[in-house]
């Protein structure tokens, strides 16, 4: 199929964005050949030494569809590394990919995924089916594996609404890219623990938005209480945990102030000891 | 041995341009409108799957006409342009200049080079965002001669004269729906039929919308605007994205 004058553009004969960064600017992938000096497995509890965490990441379904929350620290052995960072990214306007583990590798990841949606959609006229998605995603965590064996490790959640089956859906992943469909929630992350046992107790399928919101705060300060690498709601600064909603309109982002307001609520309950 | 025979240099070039030329005038028309949120493009397509007009990115759109197969290899290979572009710096640093520019390139080598030029003229166009430039339209010829256009652009077998009725009918700052009737009247304005949302392809860069601008404005809207009621077993809208 290569014609001469193709070179200006370059040539293959593809709808993978990822196989066009393989033929065109293979420096730009995630992992190449010789990409990392050969160190040994990484055994430090928090990833490689001087390389930011990110941490908590979770999503539950609900009546209307999904809710996708993280907390916003990023954490770098036994320091805050960053304060503000997202972790949950708009990925089309029916999905989105919330992201835990090494912060760099994995806010990348979510920046290829993005453009590989899009190229597809815009190259075929069409979008990938839900779960076409969900295995392109396990793929490129696949290719990640030597920097995860290195202590890179980038372990996404995705979520999205499945026009076709009219519902929200969740897929959780291991750092081999094995996928696994969740029927209620998925928690990840250095708090991931801590995040599930919470909603193991609250979660009720086919709950209200309201009530989804809460539980998604719930299980984030859980989190953040139990967890030195989870960042809690910070009044001081102003800093509330990242919350995106996908239903069938589409992809939306809940409003810090009633993020906000799920969080004063959950503490208020607390203090008065219930 | 034999000689093969002398062409001149002029002669080929002028056999080529011809050859381009009847190709494209075969095709049906495409006209782009600056109206008051962005850029309208109309063109003439009875096809719902093989569009003639395309996003490339998120403030850039693509139109083609002639031989489809051309000029959806051009749309392809501006996908990745643009993608790559995108990818490897920011969003931002994609503009429709330099996707036009690699256009007016490879159909120039074409031209030039190949046995037989591409009979496609393509349209790359870029809303402004928002706070500060302007809108831009490059018109690419077969031959790879580049031009920008202002307020309107037209290509395909009747540009001249649809060139000539919007030069009198087109105003600056119109809202969607005259501008899709300006742009419907212009592809009309040779032939005694008219067009019904089933004959057209309308999209628009929409400047209001979030990151992605481009939008297909699909059939039932299009009756809505021109005033037709609904067809009785009602057309399946393409493409909403």
């Amino acid at each position: 199929m290569h014609e001469s004058w193709q070179g200006v553009f370059g040539s293959y004969v593809n709808t993978s964005f990822m196989d066009l960064l393989r033929h065109e600017a293979p420096d730009l992938l995630l992992t190449r050949p010789g990409a990392l000096p050969a160190l040994p497995p990484a055994v430090e509890p928090h990833g490689m030494p001087g390389v930011p965490t990110a941490t908590t990441i979770l999503a539950l379904r609900y009546a209307e569809g999904v809710i996708v929350a993280g907390d916003r620290q990023a954490t770098e052995g036994y320091q805050v590394a960053h304060r503000r960072i997202e972790k949950v990214f708009k990925t089309d306007d029916y999905s989105a990919v919330a992201i835990a583990g090494a912060a760099g590798p994995a806010i990348e990841m979510a920046r290829l995924f993005q453009t590989e949606l899009e190229h597809y959609e815009k190259v075929e006229g069409d979008g990938l089916s839900l779960e076409g998605k969900a295995n392109k995603l396990g793929q490129m965590i696949r290719m990640n594996l030597p920097m995860a064996m290195q202590g890179l490790v980038v372990v996404p959640i995705f979520a999205g609404y499945d026009l076709r089956r009219a519902e929200g859906r969740i897929f959780n992943y291991d750092v081999t890219g094995g996928r696994y469909e969740e029927a209620d929630y998925a928690a990840t992350g250095s708090g991931g623990k801590d995040a599930r046992t919470t909603l193991k107790k609250l979660y009720r399928t086919d709950g209200a938005r309201a009530d989804a919101l809460r539980w998604a705060a719930e299980a984030l300060i859980d989190a953040a209480e139990e967890d030195v690498g989870t960042g809690g709601p910070d009044f001081i600064r102003g800093i509330f945990p990242t919350v995106k909603v996908i239903t069938r309109d589409g992809f939306a982002d809940v409003a810090e102030a009633e993020v906000r307001a799920q969080c004063e609520a959950v503490l208020a309950a607390r203090r008065q000891g219930r | 041995m034999p000689l093969p025979y002398y062409v001149s240099p002029e002669q080929m070039m002028k056999d080529k341009a011809e050859y381009a030329r009847k190709g494209i005038a075969r095709g049906r028309s495409l006209v782009a409108l600056e109206y008051q949120d962005g850029i309208l493009l109309v063109a003439e397509n009875p096809s719902t799957l093989l569009h003639k007009i395309s996003e490339i990115y998120d403030r850039i759109a693509f139109a083609g006409v002639g031989k489809y197969n051309e000029f959806e290899n051009l749309r392809i290979a501006g996908v990745r342009h643009a993608d790559l572009r995108g990818y490897s710096y920011h969003r931002e640093d994609v503009t429709a200049k330099a996707l036009a520019n690699a256009y007016s390139q490879a159909l120039g080598n074409i031209f030039t080079e190949g046995l037989k030029p591409f009979e496609v003229e393509v349209l790359v166009v870029e809303v402004a965002d928002g706070t500060n430039g302007r809108n831009e339209m490059y018109h690419v010829l077969y031959d790879g001669s580049i031009e920008d256009e202002r307020n309107y652009a037209a290509m395909g077998g009747q540009a001249e004269e649809i060139r000539r009725f919007l030069k009198d009918q087109y105003r600056e700052g119109l809202a969607l729906a005259d501008a899709v009737r300006v742009g419907i009247r212009a592809l009309t304005v040779t032939q005694n039929k008219t067009l019904t949302d089933r004959d057209l392809e309308v999209a628009v860069l929409d400047q209001k919308r979030e990151r992605r601008k481009f939008r297909r404005v699909a059939n039932g809207e299009l009756r809505a605007i021109l005033g037709r009621p609904d067809p009785p077993e009602g057309g399946r809208p393409m493409g909403t994205s």
